[in-house]
């Protein structure tokens, strides 16, 4: 648990670097001359014809979202399964084999259905 | 008695929870330095000279530049998501230095947790929120489609990355990462019987930190500059920060994962951690150097990429990532699995160190035609 407490002080020793910087630091120092034109969204030099939010994106973004949570439930699955690998032996290599065999059905229908394809 | 546990369990870690993080933020600043004149050299120019003797004060310059710089917030943009942006993927990627042993273990971890390379792994993939946070509420239309483009690389890399490192787990069933440097030290390292899985790790880890030649996100040819476009003075220098200091993390952890951390033997027979602590504080400056060594070498081969590559197009990357890296890692845990499995275990070393043998054979097979180039010296004493 000590350890554990030591991650938590150090996380908030962390979050006042940044704090202290934005926050105190630089606005005392740094120089400030903005002005209407200069806090115009970016668009190489000229007038921005729309902003970002007025647009939509690719679907495909999400698929792939959804594709990865999939898969890192299973990589953290994996995990303790492997560090406990050589105690479990044949039994826990064919419960694993299993479990990767229907994930592998899903990810192979992934990739049938043109998900992992972006083009 | 409370205060001896305090001090114990409490400040001392701190202690050196602030060492590396100062450490480390130097390695950081002089990393700016070092890549843009490596990069120089690579490439037959010059690179940075004129602050200071070979342009070294450029490291101070830098930040005092960052400092000093006008801060311009978009007036379309969402004003707290933006200030969170770079914010967030700093924390986690500080925090992780508590938990990465940077030589032997009681002196130079500030938190030794079981569980260590599970929460290193859930710390640095946070990176992603802030850089999806940042690319949305700048209210950009590159910085959008930057943002976009990182989270969805970063994400698709996340699964090699993590099912690359089963394959090692399966070897030293631990997930603590001095367990896993002392088993390399008492066998071999990591890299001859997990050949593929370095190899899947190494490319992950170059996709992970938007690097060269994943910088999609970054393709300033075609988004401008990606999620920071809009991002100015200390902001864009947060992102720079968090981003080399995932770089400095990730060498940390192929270096523990696969090249054997701070030690340096065979079959238990060389520098191993018992052997250093036994040296008292001369091991512990032999194995910190010895860790520092390794890792500065990945971070050498980042720039070194960086410098001879050419970038990926989005789709090749996705391809790379789902079509080829997945199934490889996958295959690679099936065949560890069956090694462990047989008992043949020790068969796995001597396929790796076959495997790297022919490759460098076949790399130093040719001699490539030596073109000779003038250095960036020669050209600018020319005139």
């Amino acid at each position: 648990m000590a350890n554990y407490s030591v991650l938590l002080v150090a996380a908030l020793i962390v979050l006042s670097v940044p704090v202290l910087t934005l926050f105190i630091i630089t606005p005392l120092i740094r120089a400030s001359r903005a002005n209407k034109v200069k806090l115009e969204p970016y668009e190489c030099g000229v007038p921005a014809s729309s902003l970002a939010f007025d647009h939509r994106f690719s679907v495909r973004y999400f698929l792939i979202a959804v594709l990865f949570i999939v898969f890192d439930v299973e990589t953290v699955f994996l995990f303790p399964w492997a560090i406990r690998f050589k105690q479990l032996g044949l039994f826990g290599a064919v419960e694993m084999a299993v479990f990767l065999a229907i994930l592998l059905i899903g990810y192979f229908y992934a990739w049938k259905r043109k998900v992992l394809s972006w083009v | 008695m409370t205060q001896a546990l305090l001090m114990r369990y409490l400040l001392w870690p701190l202690v050196k929870f602030l060492g590396a993080f100062i450490v480390v933020q130097a390695i950081v600043a002089a990393m700016n330095w070092v890549e843009r004149r490596l990069l120089g050299l690579i490439q037959a120019r010059l690179g940075p000279n004129r602050v200071g003797w070979h342009g070294l004060l450029q490291i101070v310059a830098d930040p005092i530049k960052f400092l000093l710089k006008e801060d311009i917030v978009p007036s379309s943009s969402e004003k707290v998501a933006y200030f969170l942006g770079p914010m967030l993927p700093l924390i986690p990627t500080f925090m992780v230095y508590c938990l990465i042993p940077f030589g032997p273990p009681p002196m130079f971890i500030a938190a030794r947790v079981n569980v260590a390379l599970l929460l290193v792994l859930a710390l640095t993939s946070t990176g992603v929120y802030g850089i999806i946070l940042g690319g949305w509420a700048s209210n950009n239309k590159y910085s959008l489609m930057g943002g976009l483009r990182s989270a969805a690389q970063m994400v698709s890399y996340e699964v090699p990355f993590g099912l690359s490192i089963v394959g090692v787990l399966m070897i030293c069933g631990s997930l603590d990462l001095v367990r896993i440097v002392d088993y390399q030290a008492n066998n071999a390292w990591n890299l001859f019987p997990q050949i593929v899985a370095f190899f899947i790790f190494f490319v992950s880890m170059n996709a992970e930190n938007n690097r060269t030649p994943f910088d999609l996100p970054e393709a300033e040819s075609e988004l401008v500059a990606g999620y920071h476009t809009e991002y100015s003075a200390m902001k864009f220098a947060f992102f720079m920060l968090a981003e080399y200091s995932a770089m400095i993390v990730n060498s940390c952890l192929v270096t523990l994962l696969f090249l054997g951390g701070w030690t340096m033997a065979i079959d238990g027979k060389g520098l191993t951690t018992q052997q250093l602590v036994s040296m008292g504080v001369l091991g512990g400056i032999i194995g910190l150097a010895i860790f520092l060594t390794k890792m500065m070498f990945f971070m050498f081969v980042y720039i070194w990429f960086r410098a001879t590559f050419p970038r990926f197009r989005f789709d090749q990357l996705m391809d790379l990532g789902w079509k080829w890296m997945i199934p490889l890692a996958l295959g690679n845990i099936v065949v560890t699995g069956v090694f462990v499995l047989i008992g043949q275990e020790r068969l796995m070393y001597w396929i790796g160190l076959a495997t790297l043998g022919a490759i460098g054979f076949h790399i130093f097979r040719k001699p490539v035609p030596a073109v000779k180039a003038k250095t960036a010296h020669e050209v600018a004493h020319a005139s």
